[in-house]
């Protein structure tokens, strides 16, 4: 399992640091949905398979499906990539990758290096909790989401 | 189904969801029973080279020229074959024989033009040129579509048995002199009074 | 070895006999179109036509494998590899037979769904990238469909799940032996079906593709190998789909006298049948027609027969 976080960890790494550089947006987009699709298999390394299935539906299967859909209405073409190379000078991404590196370096190192004792999390515990002590949370995530629903079929009617 | 534009006086909802029960349902499912009863029907294939389909006497195919119930030829390569063809696939040259009569020299179809329209046939004012219900003309090399008359002349008189232009116009032709011909009365003497 | 799941040989005659099955369907497919409209189909390359698809396959390999010069070539390259992936992937959790299968995961049924959600960007991708105004337009419809149907598809698998408490499509299977789950679950069943069609973007649901509208959709600028992995895409899609709505509502394997295996495959080709019958029955709807039939109509539906079936369970206990 420790393989598999580390690859997938990496795999998340380099193919967000992918989305940031590239300029034509269809494929910061595949970076961005592969990024999540690491993510995912992060998760599952974690013991949190429910989680990571999740993740693969709801974020890499709906949402970044609806972004590439709006990018498909935009009809971008050479111009927006030569602007978005424009608005990727050196001068701007130095510093922050610096520091940021930085960061990742004191992250690595302060990784515990001890085995972690992961117990899998399956479907049924995730549920138990959501509806158990979670409920009125859960309650009120799905009200906000109805009256999404509600409101975007108004919209959509009018 | 439904209208994709709601309109403010539209049919109710119940309507709305029992129209569209009516056609998911009903109209979908009877079609999908009556597509399925055609795996019990018999099939309409001709099942071509191993079985030939009946081909209509009427059908146009490939192009012969046929001979009057004499033996010779009937084209008199009046050219109004020629004239006629919308892709001008036919190509003929007149030439007389010692009789006086007229024949082609070279009559010539470029079949890998021809689209068997008939018009040929139905300009051809002695039936010489006729479409034969038969089909199974492809050849491995262009050159090979070109017929010459030798190709295209047949021993018979074709599909219509009884022209014989020669026999019936007025031209003077070798062992028929003006007004031999069937149903023709002899030339008018004009320098006689007499009736 | 032994068959056992997730062994190498499990693993390995279960993709080779899906893929040669699902190449097959071609001429299935040809043939049965062919007989419920009053002709015969392909019969002449081997007997009974069946050497068609080595034809078809001579074909589609030898031919020139363009990538337009217009096109972006990444995503032009990635998108048909999508589809026989991720399709591919999803057969690992399909259990086929007791020690037939590749993987039993307790989340089979998610693991189908996020598969399914992701098969939608190799027809998205293929038509954005191809730089053609047809295949962009099928790219845009298929995104839509697929979108809204993979929701009714999840909905209305989740009676089944609450009747079996498990997302586990083996379990789903062995919980069927008193009765399968078509009966208490019938509306569950038909709204998957149509989904499923709908995701498999097949007749009458093909609108990405529509011939008659937009050319070939998402594919239009695809040729050789690569339209061949949309096409075979396709039809893995439908033997995945039939395979599905076997297991989850028909019992999967279970049967009387025959093997299991063979149970299995009757059952999956009544199914493939079935959707080709669609095929060469019901004509293609109107897009906003889809669109409204599937959140106006099935969307309550689905979400009706799960209140109705959470009911049920919970006062059976």
């Amino acid at each position: 399992m420790t393989e598999l976080f580390y690859s997938g960890a990496l795999v998340a790494v380099i193919a967000t640091l992918l989305v940031i550089v590239q300029t034509n947006v269809v494929h910061a987009l595949i970076y961005l949905v592969l990024s999540l699709l690491a993510v995912a298999v992060v998760f599952f390394s974690l013991g949190a398979p429910f989680v990571a299935i999740l993740e693969a539906i709801v974020y890499a299967g709906a949402i970044m499906v609806l972004f590439l859909f709006v990018v498909m209405m935009l009809n971008l073409g050479q111009r927006s990539r030569d602007q978005e190379k424009e608005w990727l000078p050196a001068r701007t991404w130095f510093v922050p990758s610096v520091l940021a590196l930085l960061l990742l370096i004191q992250l690595v190192a302060s990784i515990p290096t001890a085995g972690l004792n992961i117990e899998e999390i399956g479907a049924r515990a995730v549920s138990e909790l959501l509806f158990g002590p979670y409920v009125l949370a859960v309650e009120l995530a799905s009200f906000l989401l109805l009256a999404g629903l509600v409101s975007a079929y108004h919209i959509a009617k009018r | 189904m439904s209208d994709p534009i709601v309109r403010p006086h539209s049919k109710s909802w119940l309507a709305k969801f029992g129209e569209l029960v009516k056609d998911t349902l009903t109209s979908q499912v009877v079609t999908l029973w009556r597509v399925f009863r055609h795996l019990f029907v018999a099939t309409d294939t001709v099942q071509y080279p191993e079985q030939q389909p009946h081909m209509f006497s009427r059908w146009r195919g490939r192009i012969i020229l046929t001979r009057d119930p004499d033996g010779e030829e009937r084209c008199v390569a009046c050219n109004l074959c020629a004239v006629a063809c919308p892709v001008d696939c036919i190509a003929l040259q007149k030439t007389e024989d010692e009789e006086g009569r007229w024949y082609p020299e070279f009559f010539r179809i470029n079949f890998s033009r021809c689209i068997m329209c008939g018009f040929c046939e139905e300009a051809c004012p002695t039936n010489a040129i006729q479409l034969t219900p038969d089909f199974e003309m492809a050849e491995y090399k262009r050159q090979d579509m070109v017929w010459e008359k030798a190709d295209l002349l047949i021993a018979g008189t074709g599909k219509y048995h009884e022209t014989n232009f020669y026999r019936v116009a007025g031209k003077s032709i070798g062992g028929k002199d003006k007004g031999e011909a069937r149903n023709e009365l002899p030339p008018v003497d004009v320098r006689s009074l007499l009736p | 070895m032994q068959w056992e799941v997730g062994s190498a040989l499990n693993i390995a005659s279960i993709l080779v006999v899906v893929i040669v099955f699902a190449a097959m369907l071609i001429w299935v497919e040809r043939r049965l179109l062919g007989f419920w409209q009053d002709r015969l189909g392909p019969n002449r390359v081997g007997p009974f036509g069946l050497l068609q698809v080595v034809a078809d396959m001579i074909k589609i390999f030898t031919k020139e494998d363009w990538i337009p010069p217009f096109a972006d070539r990444f995503g032009f390259v990635l998108a048909p590899t999508i589809i026989m992936i991720v399709i591919l992937l999803s057969f690992s959790v399909v259990p086929f037979a007791p020690g037939v299968g590749i993987v039993d995961s307790n989340i089979g049924v998610l693991f189908v769904l996020a598969m399914a959600s992701l098969g939608a960007y190799s027809v998205m991708l293929g038509g954005l990238s191809s730089d053609n105004k047809y295949a962009l337009l099928g790219s845009l419809r298929a995104a839509a469909q697929m979108v809204s149907y993979e929701v009714f598809m999840g909905i209305s698998l989740l009676g089944v799940v609450a009747l079996t408490g498990s997302f586990d499509l083996r379990e789903i299977v062995l919980a069927q032996e008193g009765g399968w789950f078509v009966v208490p679950q019938f509306i569950g069943f038909v709204i998957f079906l149509i989904a499923g069609v709908a995701e498999s973007h097949r007749l009458p649901f093909d609108i990405p593709e529509a011939e008659q509208e937009i050319c070939a959709g998402y594919h239009t600028e695809y040729s050789g190998m690569k339209f061949g992995m949309f096409f075979v895409g396709e039809y893995l899609g439908l033997v995945l789909i039939s395979s599905l709505i076997t297991v989850l509502f028909f019992g999967g394997w279970q049967g009387p006298l025959l093997p299991p295996l063979a149970w299995f495959f009757i059952k999956a080709s009544c199914f493939i049948a079935f959707f080709i019958l669609l095929r060469a029955a019901i004509p293609r709807p109107r897009y906003d027609q889809l669109m409204s039939y599937g959140w106006l109509f099935l969307l309550p539906l689905s979400l009706l027969n799960l209140l109705i079936t959470g009911v049920v369970i919970l006062s059976a206990n």
